[in-house]
């Protein structure tokens, strides 16, 4: 409470200093560790000194105005741009110079703000392209059909139903992915993201374009996805109420910088963050 | 919402197709009913479907436009050739000769696939295209001032016919711009057929298979694949290089079909002619490629002896375009649609 | 002196290229598509040149105009009749009416005007002696080089100064947002292929007066080489045509000359290759990365 306070009565919003990561994860390595992170392009500094710490089961949202960099932040993380400054540890890896496939392979998945499926391919196929590097076979097994091509063929299949049923999507599975109905869509690029096996993921706007109750009903789900696949998830979302329903740390961004840390409480009675949302006070 | 309907099923339709045609061509000629010119379409037939099918790959599934093709059947085809005349002796069946020889071409045509795929598949669209295209005219080109030999010496290979120093009773196997001659024929239809076949089973299952899907996903949406894992320059690779051994095989069968081949018989054009076997056949559609490959190469070669000679390929260019705008232009697919109905089909991506 | 010889044989076959390739560049920028039928256009330029020149008798200024004004009608027209219906169609099913457009050009031409090489007699002949018996430009590479730069110069002010041109460069950023600014977008890209075409008709008339031989297929090559030439600078960009022809002009000449004639495509085409290796959007293009 008194380092509230604080924020109140200074101008200068200091990040906090304790870790938002929640209790039942202190014990154990965070799952992702930013410092400094930062990326210019040809001169404009889009995020600058981008630090937080996300914990092994948390949920974090990640908010901010448009154009704040958000999205861009979920592009470093995931080496679509490679950063100017600062460091990604992953599970205590760095994550320098790696490429978005290998990322990936590192134990990142995420979701696309204008979503990005497979829409020429079923359901299944792109759920089952998720579990790409889960699947061993190679290429000669592959057009041979030899017996690990079924066995292993035989597996993903099971597993893209049941990691549809999820959603309760896996009588959709023949469908073509294009053309579903928009909100199918978003759930269906969760789906393919989480079949990559990942210990984070990253949810760009997963409420966009959702009404009241369907937003709630995702906000269930993800809290049930965390808890049965016992990972990280970060999202990035305009929609207040699911942010501050379900996310137990709460980073706020704005031209690139993080102006507050902390939990739904902390950030909702957070001047600043009220400043860059509504404007200056008169 | 649409369903798409099993992809396995498809794939032993087109194996039946192919093997129906096979059967009923053989009890024709069997009976003489068909003509010297048709016998003759038989063999460049089967290399066409096979080069559709190759090709189709590249820009069907994998979504890349490559205006090269031909290149990689040319690498095929010479080599091809070479190995089969410097294995007259070693390998007296003729049978087996055209096998190693369609082996050797195919691996010819997957290391030029390596060599053109390697640094150039990291440019996109359009600026693939036209590098594919220059590789199609580099390989012409060189192999048009390629002298290759044998004689009791060993093997020889020259960039010019002066420094090509070939003993009295050697045998060229490539004389420069006059290209191969002298070759034995060792192709037949039934050679032709079988490399269809290990075609299809290459291309069909190569689909199906998780290598297949990765395939797919760069072309639906590079970004998305990256994000799930897969690594770019590995599957565009591998769809590339699989599609130029393929070439490289069914160069080999047409340069074993003819006792001469010239290098500029792999040319622009023909590679034009065959990504239009593919977009008239349907993007990404294998039975389309067969189908229309056979049709789009025997039906004007038909037209030859009917006195139209003069207008047949001003005929070709008018339906050509009649035909794209007709399965391109909203208004008149509606016309169409119309007057035939049709069944829906997965739009395929361009 | 031989070297400067190939220079300037390099800058006038260049210059051509730049023509052709400003056509291909603009229609690309325009349209974004591989217009195949370009180097046909030259083709047909030509002949009309040639028969204007020859059958007709009419001055050397009277068949350039003559083969100014039928490809440009025939750009209007293939554009309207072939290209426009397929505005919103994938890109590779436009490339193969473009195809189709390109045989159409050579199989009338050929019916019409039989397939039999014809001797294109020069606009103008003889040339301008710099150094006796060792240095001389024909008086067709002064007009090529010419003709280029006034072309480059008049498309510059063009584009940056008229409305049309300003209508063009919008178009080419964004036709729906350029339709929303009231540009009417049809009128604008028939505009881009008539004068891409015009180009193709003074192109087609200066390369036969190089190199004086004509066929129904004399325009493929070329056509092919200058689109190399519009690749090579930076498809989409003017200045990156003009370039790009020139380079690709004395490459080629250069090539020849001290490599081997037979090889001098692949040299050509080698060089173009490790260009976009280094550049993947050539060497004037602007690279935009898609956004994520």
């Amino acid at each position: 409470m008194a380092e509230k306070k604080q924020f109140q009565k200074g101008k200068m919003v200091p990040v906090p200093s304790v870790s938002i990561i929640p209790e039942r994860d202190l014990d154990k390595t965070p799952i992702l560790e930013c410092s400094h992170l930062g990326i210019d392009f040809g001169g404009l500094t889009a995020v600058n000194e981008f630090n937080i710490t996300v914990g092994r089961t948390e949920i974090a949202g990640l908010i901010g105005p448009n154009g704040a960099g958000k999205t861009t932040v979920f592009n470093l993380l995931t080496k679509v741009y490679q950063p100017t400054r600062g460091t990604i540890l992953l599970d205590g890896l760095d994550t320098h110079g790696k490429t978005p496939s290998q990322i990936n392979r590192m134990g990142i998945a995420r979701t696309f703000q204008n979503i990005r499926l497979f829409n020429n391919l079923t359901v299944e196929d792109n759920v089952k392209i998720g579990l790409h590097n889960q699947e061993k076979y190679s290429m000669l097994s592959g057009v041979l059909r030899l017996p690990k091509y079924w066995r292993q063929e035989k597996a993903a299949h099971e597993r893209a139903l049941e990691l549809l049923s999820i959603f309760d999507m896996q009588d959709m599975a023949g469908y073509q992915a294009g053309s579903l109905p928009y909100g199918a869509q978003r759930r269906l690029e969760i789906v393919r993201a989480l079949a990559t096996n990942p210990s984070l993921l990253l949810l760009d706007e997963p409420a966009a374009g959702m009404n009241p109750s369907e937003t709630a009903e995702l906000m269930e789900n993800i809290v049930k996805i965390r808890d049965t696949f016992q990972i990280a998830i970060m999202l990035i979302e305009h929609d207040m109420s699911l942010v501050m329903g379900i996310c137990e740390g709460i980073c706020v961004l704005n031209f690139g910088q993080i102006i507050a840390k902390g939990t739904a409480e902390e950030i909702q009675s957070n001047p600043t963050v009220i400043e860059a949302y509504l404007g200056k006070q008169q | 919402m649409k369903k798409i309907n099993k992809k396995s099923l498809n794939g032993f339709i087109n194996y039946g197709i192919v093997i129906a045609a096979f059967a009923v061509i053989q009890v024709l000629l069997g009976m003489g009913r068909l003509s010297n010119s048709l016998q003759s379409l038989l063999v460049p037939a089967c290399c066409y479907i096979v080069m559709a099918v190759s090709l189709n790959l590249t820009v069907g599934i994998l979504g890349e436009l490559s205006l090269g093709h031909a290149g990689f059947m040319s690498l095929g085809a010479f080599s091809g050739i070479t190995v089969s005349i410097l294995l007259q002796n070693a390998l007296p069946m003729a049978s087996a000769r055209l096998a190693v020889s369609m082996a050797v071409g195919a691996v010819a045509g997957a290391l030029g696939g390596a060599i053109v795929g390697v640094p150039v598949l990291r440019l996109q669209g359009d600026y693939l295209a036209i590098v594919t295209l220059a590789f199609g005219q580099i390989i012409k080109n060189i192999i048009m001032v390629l002298y290759v030999g044998v004689d009791e010496t060993g093997f020889h290979i020259a960039a010019s016919s002066e420094r090509f120093n070939l003993g009295s009773d050697g045998v060229a196997i490539i004389k420069g711009p006059m290209g191969a001659v002298g070759v034995t024929k060792l192709a037949s239809f039934t050679a032709g057929f079988v490399l269809i076949m290990i075609t299809l089973l290459v291309v069909q299952n190569l689909v199906n298979s998780r290598s297949g899907r990765a395939i797919m996903a760069l072309r639906d949406n590079r970004i998305a694949a990256e994000s799930v894992g897969i690594n770019v320059t590995k599957y565009k690779l591998m769809a590339f290089v699989t599609s130029a051994a393929l070439a490289g095989a069914a160069g080999a069968l047409w340069g074993l079909n003819y006792s001469s081949t010239v290098a500029s018989k792999f040319d622009f054009n023909t590679s034009i002619l065959v990504l239009v076997f593919v977009v008239l056949g349907g993007l990404g559609s294998i039975r389309g490629s067969i189908i229309a490959a056979a049709l789009l190469y025997v039906l004007p070669e038909m037209l030859r002896g009917l006195g139209l000679d003069d207008f047949r390929m001003l005929i070709y260019a008018i339906v050509l375009i009649l035909v794209m705008l007709a399965t391109n232009n909203d208004q008149l697919k509606a016309l169409v649609g119309r007057v035939i109905p049709k069944r829906k089909k997965v739009a395929a991506n361009g | 002196m031989s070297f400067l010889n190939n220079v300037i044989t390099g800058v006038s076959l260049g210059s051509i290229y730049a023509i052709i390739a400003l056509g291909y560049t603009m229609v690309y920028g325009i349209a974004k598509m591989l217009n195949f039928a370009h180097g046909d256009i030259i083709m047909v330029g030509a002949y009309m040149c040639f028969f204007a020149m020859g059958s007709f008798s009419l001055p050397p200024a009277a068949g350039v105009l003559l083969a100014v004004v039928v490809c440009t009608v025939l750009g209007i027209v293939i554009e309207r009749l072939a290209y426009k219906p397929l505005r919103s169609a994938p890109s590779l099913a436009v490339l193969i009416t473009a195809i189709g457009v390109s045989y159409l050009l050579q199989n009338s031409a050929q019916l019409l005007w039989g397939a039999d090489t014809k001797t294109f007699r020069p606009l103008v002949e003889g040339s301008l002696v710099l150094v006796p018996d060792q240095l001389s430009i024909s008086y067709v590479a002064v007009l090529s080089i010419a003709c280029c730069v006034v072309v480059m110069i008049a498309l510059t002010l063009f584009t940056g100064q008229t409305k049309m041109g300003k209508a063009m460069r919008a178009c080419s950023e964004d036709k729906a947002a350029a339709q929303l600014m009231g540009i009417d977008v049809n009128a604008t890209i028939s505009m881009t292929f008539a004068i891409g075409s015009a180009l193709a008709a003074v192109a087609g008339v200066l390369m036969c007066s190089a190199y004086p031989v004509l066929s129904p297929t004399t325009g493929s090559m070329p056509g092919i080489r200058a689109f190399t030439a519009a690749v090579f600078g930076g498809i989409g960009s003017v200045p990156g045509a003009l370039l790009g022809g020139i380079l690709l002009g004395v490459i080629e000449t250069f090539a020849k000359a001290y490599i081997s004639t037979a090889l001098s495509d692949a040299v050509v085409f080698a060089v173009l290759i490790i260009v976009l290796l280094v550049k993947p959007a050539g060497l004037m293009g602007k690279y935009v990365p898609e956004k994520v």
